[in-house]
């Protein structure tokens, strides 16, 4: 392995804790001592914890029966093999039962799905299967059926018994996690090379599943879940961990409860914001409806036809799919109507990194289509805020009649953190411009005149019935127009109306110093290590560091400069090239801004942060 | 969709204050007449009624129709149609396309929306021609067809659209030719009430770049000799004298005449649009002489939203989750004091 892939992944884990849970047969310790021995090669610190029974083959499937390995690692010192665990595998439902409370909720469950048969849940006495009855609900499961697969991938080698291949399931799960975690599979193969010498064909095999096991978890881009934020004095209240992807899918339904309307999502998968369109399809109690479409642009085409008749309509992607939506959302632009799109970034261009994080479609966001076609632009900042944020990109589509893109990331998306329950009560208000006219006269390009929102009259409501499209429209009829004024009218309408959002969104806030030597400038979701990071300078008296972090992007908060002004120098940080620094450039040309960028897929960490800020006030 | 319009209609009603702007003698001007008398013969109220379209010459329809309408993005018209109706199931959504917007860069969504059967309406104007961007081949242009884009003659083999739309499953397939608006009106009118996707494709002369595409099946002279008008539960004769015939000749139609070789009327096919499997269907489909139009397959099918609705209602009814507090504070919550 070289240095490059050596560093990266040290640098990701901080600390992780993983535990491997099954039979007493299933190969645990074997699986759990290759794990731990190839991070320590890999230059892991690491604190083992093997827990077996007394017998070497206890009753198959019981409680007691169980054997764990846990196994601790991290780039930083390690002195215990962890209180909590990160990711649990669990190869049958006893070892579940037996491990499930060390789980820190909102992470993950690697379980074989083979082993929850009715003889083994009784074993494990439970009542009822835990992959159905929902109390696995507030981690995040990954369902495999391990056993299956295994002998699949071994079904054209000869000389082994149904015993033997059964047996190198373990190996399949310990493939898993190498992937998971960035772990090479040599140490392994070697291993299997010398124990097994004189049996190729358990050597072939073993190799074989593992492999299996690893391109399996490639192909189902599993992510581990490395979004940690220490807890920080919380305020009093109802919380639960959760995810942001499926925070950003129950910001919808907030909003789509309070505004009286009907949710509609157009979708197709895509990694990794494939999670908000699961979480959406399960709620059809409240009237949700989920479009699983033929493609991206089915997905927002489909939404745009939603919101013509009438409904809250969103479309969810990732970067190459907002890349496929940019002609409808330009339509979208043009006939004025209310439409979301959220987009999880992960690494580009092309198919990038799709599993990893960045910031990269910023600029796609704000310019991703033809002609003058501004959308509202906001972006949420960790997993828990993504409700507000999905919530607060409904209320600015509905209010103010153009789309909006709601920018989250694979970070934040695939992180949970605690949230302090929010329900619809506490909630702003959510005004749509539906519209039927009372016999007056009416025209579908009339304007609020604070807004410039246009009206929003739907199909079914009688004397209503009007056409829109993509040509440009006349300002007030809506009727086809060529004339070269009006163009020009309406493009100004349709930029101004944009800007006058600022009057409906917060100002920009700062923390830790008002004014000062430096100010931290971040945007979306890196907020919980820019913050921690400004946090420790100060905690080492470094008081002149001020922190300001974007969440309305286009347009950007009223008093931005004001905010800027405080400050002799300014320093920018993202996870891309510069191109939130940019949108500053353009707008804010009399001062000089700092770039801090990390193009890695990787979050931003502590030190670098720390180390640039330091050297820049120097 | 089944209703009743609460008011009467004449076709004027229908009409927009807009100037309609194809060129003098296109056929889409019959089109856009036959739909504005169809549409008080379905009995549908006006609000209820939505064309969307995707980009071409035919897509500017909807601008003409005094009703809700959709001009959209090129090939899209499917899927927002799709979002219309499932958002409101009781409009009627009509789709307006053409055989680039449909064939080509739509051909995605065109199978898709088939495959689901979803109530809607689609009217695909067939010019085997590029009009708006004036004259280049489509996907339904013939091999050797001379256009802008092919001079020497075109080298890419067509599409039929019946036989791909019943390759992807569509349950409601009519043709008929650009110049019979009594019979297209008909078709209209069938297509509404049929529950499921109907496709309707018009044989649609283009004067100006495709001028005659298809008047060896249309023109008056040789229409009753060429083409062959199917009616569910009648047998397929056709011809001036009414004395050709369709038959069964092994996997092959053949036709025959009725009188020759001791070949009566019962010995012709009859027509079921009602079939489920779709093997003759392809063949009426397939034939070019005579060309067959008409109905061809209407096969009542569980349509896409017939199915979303009851699984929600099922779920609705199961779920103890009836506002969005019961499920953000449902599982493992903890309190901070």
């Amino acid at each position: 392995m070289d240095v490059v892939e050596k560093n990266r992944a040290a640098e990701k884990l901080e600390a992780v804790v993983i535990r491997f849970a099954g039979d007493s047969g299933d190969g645990m310790q074997l699986t759990g001592t290759q794990f731990s021995d190839t991070s320590a090669m890999f230059g892991n610190d690491i604190a083992t914890f093997p827990n077996y029974p007394a017998e070497i083959r206890a009753p198959q499937g019981s409680l007691y029966g169980v054997s764990g390995y846990q196994v601790h690692i991290g780039s930083v010192e390690i002195s215990t093999p962890g209180d909590e665990v990160d990711l649990l595998v669990a190869m049958n439902p006893a070892g579940l039962k037996t491990n499930l409370h060390a789980v820190k909720p909102g992470h993950t469950i690697i379980v074989d799905t083979d082993a929850f048969t009715k003889k083994n849940l009784e074993k494990a006495q439970y009542d009822s299967n835990p992959l159905e009855d929902g109390i696995l609900a507030n981690y995040r499961v990954i369902e495999v059926e391990m056993t299956s697969l295994t002998k699949a991938a071994l079904k054209d080698i000869e000389g082994l018994d149904n015993k033997s291949i059964t047996r190198t399931k373990n190996m399949f799960a310990l493939g898993m996690v190498y992937w998971m975690y960035n772990r090479s599979t040599d140490h392994t193969i070697k291993f299997f090379q010398n124990k097994f010498k004189n049996r190729p064909e358990i050597i072939e095999a073993n190799t074989k599943v593992l492999n299996t096991g690893f391109y399996f978890a490639e192909t189902l881009e599993l992510i581990p879940n490395a979004y940690t934020v220490s807890p920080a004095k919380m305020n009093p209240g109802t919380y639960r961990i959760i995810m942001g992807n499926r925070a950003t899918a129950w910001g919808f339904l907030a909003a789509a409860e309070k505004s009286g309307l009907e949710l509609f999502l157009g979708s197709y998968p895509i990694t990794p914001a494939s999670d908000i369109l699961h979480e959406l399809s399960k709620h059809g109690h409240f009237g949700v409806k989920t479009f699983q479409a033929e493609d991206e642009i089915a997905g927002i085409s489909s939404a745009i036809g939603a919101a013509f008749a009438g409904d809250l309509a969103i479309t969810t992607t990732s970067g190459p799919g907002l890349a496929l939506k940019g002609e409808a959302l330009g339509l979208a632009t043009m006939i004025e109507l209310p439409l979301v799109v959220v987009n999880v970034q992960r690494g580009g261009p092309s198919t990038g990194l799709p599993t990893k994080t960045e910031q990269s479609d910023l600029l796609q966001a704000l310019y991703g289509r033809n002609g003058e076609s501004p959308v509202i632009v906001i972006a949420a900042s960790t997993p828990a805020n993504c409700f507000n944020y999905a919530y607060e990109a409904a209320k600015l589509t509905l209010e103010h009649m153009t789309p909006v893109v709601l920018l989250t990331d694979g970070y934040i998306a695939n992180g949970s953190a605690p949230w302090k329950i929010l329900s619809v009560d506490d909630m702003p208000e959510i005004k749509n411009n539906i519209y039927e006219s009372n016999g007056d006269t009416w025209h579908p390009y009339d304007r609020n005149e604070d807004t410039l929102a246009r009206r929003w009259p739907v199909p079914g409501t009688p004397g209503m019935e009007h056409r829109v499209g993509g040509l440009e429209k006349d300002r007030v009829t809506g009727n086809v127009s060529y004339v070269p004024e009006n163009h020009e009218y309406m493009t100004k309408v349709r930029a101004e109306k944009i800007k006058r959002v600022q009057n409906y969104i917060p100002d920009l806030k700062t923390e830790f110093a008002e004014t000062g030597d430096l100010l931290v400038v971040g945007w979306g979701g890196t907020y919980g290590s820019l913050h921690s990071a400004v946090k420790y300078m100060h905690e080492e008296g470094y008081s002149n560091v001020g922190y300001a972090h974007f969440n309305y992007i286009n347009p950007l908060p009223k008093n931005t400069e004001d905010v800027l002004k405080r400050y002799k120098k300014i320093v920018v940080c993202e996870l891309n090239n510069g191109q939130f620094a940019k949108v500053l450039k353009i707008n804010f040309n009399d001062f000089e801004f700092t770039q801090f960028n990390k193009i890695q897929g990787l979050p931003f960490g502590n030190g670098e942060l720390m180390e640039k800020f330091k050297q820049l006030i120097k | 969709m089944e209703t009743t319009a609460e008011k009467k209609y004449t076709y004027k009603d229908f009409e927009s204050d807009q100037e309609v702007r194809w060129c003098p003698g296109c056929d889409d001007y019959v089109i856009l007449r036959s739909m504005q008398k169809a549409l008080p013969e379905m009995g549908v109220n006006k609000e209820d009624v939505v064309f969307i379209s995707g980009i071409g010459c035919s897509s500017r329809f909807p601008y003409y129709m005094d009703t809700f309408g959709m001009h959209g993005i090129h090939g899209r018209a499917p899927a927002i149609a799709t979002g219309v109706k499932l958002a409101k199931n009781d409009l009627s959504v009509w789709v307006i396309t053409g055989d680039g917007d449909s064939m080509a860069i739509g051909g995605n969504h065109f199978i898709h929306v088939l495959r689901r059967n979803i109530d809607l309406n689609i009217v695909l104007f067939n010019n085997e021609i590029y009009g708006l961007t004036k004259g280049q081949f489509s996907p339904t242009s013939l091999v050797g067809q001379k256009t802008k884009s092919s001079p020497y003659g075109n080298t890419q083999p067509p599409f039929s659209p019946g036989e791909l739309a019943l390759g992807a499953h569509a349950r409601f397939f009519a043709r008929i030719g650009g110049n019979t608006p009594k019979e297209m009106t008909e078709i209209f009118v069938q297509s509404e009430k049929f529950s499921g996707t109907s496709l309707i494709e018009v044989l649609q002369n283009c004067p100006i770049f495709n001028d005659g595409a298809f008047s060896e099946f249309t023109d008056r002279k040789v229409r009753e000799d060429r083409q062959l008008f199917v009616k569910h539960g009648e047998p397929m004769i056709f011809g001036k004298e009414r004395d050709k015939g369709l038959v069964l000749n092994g996997l092959k139609l053949e036709v025959v005449t009725i009188g020759e070789n001791g070949v009566t009327e019962e010995d012709i096919l009859v027509h079921d649009a009602g079939e489920a499997d779709p093997t003759l269907h392809q063949m009426l489909v397939r034939s070019t002489y005579p060309l067959v139009t008409g109905i061809i397959r209407k096969f009542e099918d569980v349509t896409f939203e017939e199915r979303e609705n009851k699984q929600r209602e099922e779920v609705k009814l199961n779920s103890k989750f009836k506002k969005t507090k019961d499920l953000f504070f449902a599982g493992d919550v903890y309190e901070v004091t």
